[in-house]
């Protein structure tokens, strides 16, 4: 345990971490008696979530690391969810886009989003029942397989473009959604893309994902 | 057993050593003879770092040149324990490097006290270590696809996306205690510290089963290509989501419905729908020896070795067949049998020459048995993507050799 090294310079802050782990033991033994019985085992908010949970303000913390500032979390906190919370203020048009694309996007994604290295980007075919389990020729593209606009804006800002990572200005990542939604057909081609209409498109996929249902037991799903 | 393979390895090797003992000029027949023998010479003594017998060179695969994922060399190892060095790797923006002293991890959201933990941090909180398997969702790919026709394969090649490690780290549960996670919160967001800055949402359920954030592997420090120096842990959930370099865990109540877990790490199924969310892995097991390039030097007794794991607890028992699945037979488990763990698998097996067909399948605690290759099919499609639980078939030729018998179409 790197806090508590024996070596000489670690030393004092060794007998110091023992008192506070010592305490926090004790503190951790309280607090196991203080609770109800399914407190430690049930996850907070499933089913009895009135129940005194660990995840409440009666659980007393062992006191380890630092609060975060607020200023830090805005800095790290980058993803957007479906409902656009997370989304940065910032606009862009296709047309902006195109030009974005193909500076930053061509050489590994093709022209139109197609045919080159990286992963096929447009392309609007999934068969006549969504049929990607059964026809291996179908490619899941971002009009094809992607059931959230959003998604693409967040991967796009965080990993993209691949040379460069997370270089993108809001600016450029809105019009690059715009312009390869539009490419896909999913937004006319004088869409422009911001916090408000972004988490509004609909995409073509999204009623076809369903929650896994498998649990064990003798059927195979 | 001892297998051709095997012999011929060590043959090749020593007798590059014994060429080179044997070149100090000036030696008499007798003095050489000694030089040769370890019990006439001192032997070298202790070392900083140890090294593997020069004898033995396992080896991680990959099987493509852009090298985002190596496969570990199943038909090489004993027990369940995959040596750190030889842990599978899949990787979506290489490996990052990054500074035990400047790694932090925040968690915030739907907490009370969003918090910054450094890993010394991590470290002081009481620990807890576990042995657990990682497998891909990807894995056994090639047995399930067209590659499934190519019979000479080894388990490396087929299924080698899977390893066993002790994991030692702090559960996640005591960290969302930490930090008073709200009871409403019903998601957590998970991201790592590499290029791709990958994210996945898990239910916040998994936290309180059995999460962990790990920091340890198999007694040091987790290798850099398993996370250096934390990781998420998942038990029994598809290893992707097991966020390696993980930096920062945002408490939510929606999943976030990142690009990994919509557009890749779904399962379309024939009815045209997708399984989003298909985080737990399915009861699997496969034989590890005898396999291709494996050649039995004859008939007699010899030892039909495997592993097995299933997502959902502890396997139940282990089925083995000699005769293409007409009949079985049960398997010797090794002790311990862990939940969510790599189990060792055995069955005496007496080669009487002629083909023989070897099968192996898992019986896990919900009472779930791996399919064969026709029922998966029905279930989720030629073209599915991920989850290839099949049972697989290997084939005793009349003369030894052990060629890749099944699985695909």
């Amino acid at each position: 345990m790197a806090g508590f090294g024996l070596q000489a310079a670690g030393y004092r802050t060794s007998i110091r971490a023992a008192i506070v782990i010592t305490a926090a033991l004790v503190v951790a033994v309280i607090t196991t008696h203080a609770q109800t019985k399914p407190a430690v085992a049930k996850p907070a908010g499933a089913g009895t979530a009135k129940a005194a949970s660990p995840g409440t303000a009666k659980a007393v913390p062992y006191g380890i690391g630092r609060a975060a500032t607020p200023d830090e979390i805005k800095a790290i906190d980058i993803d957007v969810m479906p409902d656009g919370r997370g989304l940065p203020p910032g606009r862009g048009t296709v047309a902006e886009g195109a030009a974005v694309y193909a500076a930053k996007c061509q050489s590994c994604h093709g022209k139109d989003g197609a045919g080159a290295s990286a992963d096929r980007l447009v392309g609007t075919d999934s068969g006549p029942n969504f049929n990607f389990a059964m026809d291996a020729k179908l490619v899941k593209t971002v009009g094809s397989y992607w059931p959230y606009a959003t998604t693409f804006f967040d991967y796009t800002q965080r990993a993209m473009p691949f040379n460069q990572p997370g270089t993108l200005a809001p600016n450029e990542t809105y019009a690059l959604t715009a312009y390869i939604l539009s490419l896909n057909k999913i937004v006319p081609a004088d869409a422009v893309m911001d916090a408000t209409t972004l988490p509004k498109v609909v995409m073509p996929s999204k009623n076809r994902f369903v929650m896994d249902n498998r649990k064990g037991g003798p059927i195979v799903k | 057993m001892k297998i051709s393979r095997r012999r011929a390895l060590v043959a090749g090797t020593a007798g590059v050593v014994g060429a080179a003992v044997g070149a100090a000029a000036g030696q008499t027949p007798e003095q050489a003879a000694r030089a040769k023998d370890p019990t006439k010479v001192q032997g070298p003594t202790g070392t900083d770092i140890g090294a593997r017998s020069p004898f033995e060179k396992p080896k991680r695969l990959s099987l493509t040149d852009r090298r985002t994922s190596t496969l570990t060399p199943l038909q090489d190892l004993d027990g369940i324990i995959t040596p750190a060095d030889l842990h599978f790797e899949r990787h979506h923006a290489g490996v990052p490097a990054i500074d035990p002293k400047t790694y932090s991890l925040l968690i915030h959201g739907m907490v009370e006290r969003p918090v910054v933990f450094t890993l010394d941090d991590l470290r002081r909180f009481p620990g807890r270590s576990v042995i657990r398997f990682i497998e891909c969702s990807g894995n056994g790919g090639r047995a399930y696809r067209k590659e499934g026709n190519q019979t000479d394969q080894t388990p490396q090649q087929l299924d080698g996306l899977t390893s066993t490690s002790e994991w030692t780290g702090v559960p996640l549960a005591t960290l969302f205690r930490e930090v008073g996670a709200s009871p409403k919160a019903k998601w957590f967001l998970a991201e790592g510290g590499d290029a791709a800055v990958m994210t996945r949402s898990i239910p916040i359920a998994k936290a309180f089963e059995d999460a962990m954030i790990v920091y340890g592997q198999n007694g040091e420090p987790l290798r850099p290509e398993q996370g250096y120096p934390a990781r998420l842990l998942l038990p029994g959930v598809e290893g992707n989501a097991s966020i390696k370099w993980i930096r920062r865990i945002e408490v939510a109540d929606q999943p976030f419905m990142t690009r990994e877990e919509t557009s890749k790490y779904t399962d379309p199924l024939p009815d045209g729908i997708a399984r989003i969310f298909s985080l737990d892995m399915d009861a699997k097991s496969l034989i590890t020896e005898p396999t291709f390039p494996d050649k039995l030097t004859g008939p007699g007794w010899w030892e039909i070795r495997g592993i097995a794991w299933t997502g959902r607890g502890k396997i139940a028992h282990v089925d083995v067949s000699t005769d293409g699945g007409k009949t079985w037979q049960r398997a010797k488990l090794d002790d311990p049998v862990l939940p969510k763990c790599h189990t060792r698998f055995r069955l005496p097996f007496e080669w009487k020459g002629g083909e023989a067909t070897l099968m192996s399948r898992a019986t896990d605690e919900t009472g779930y048995t791996q399919p064969t290759y026709d029922v998966l099919l029905a279930a989720r499609g030629p073209a599915t993507a991920y989850h290839f639980n099949n049972i697989r078939a290997w084939k005793v030729m009349a003369d030894g050799s052990v060629k890749f018998a099944g699985g695909g179409a």
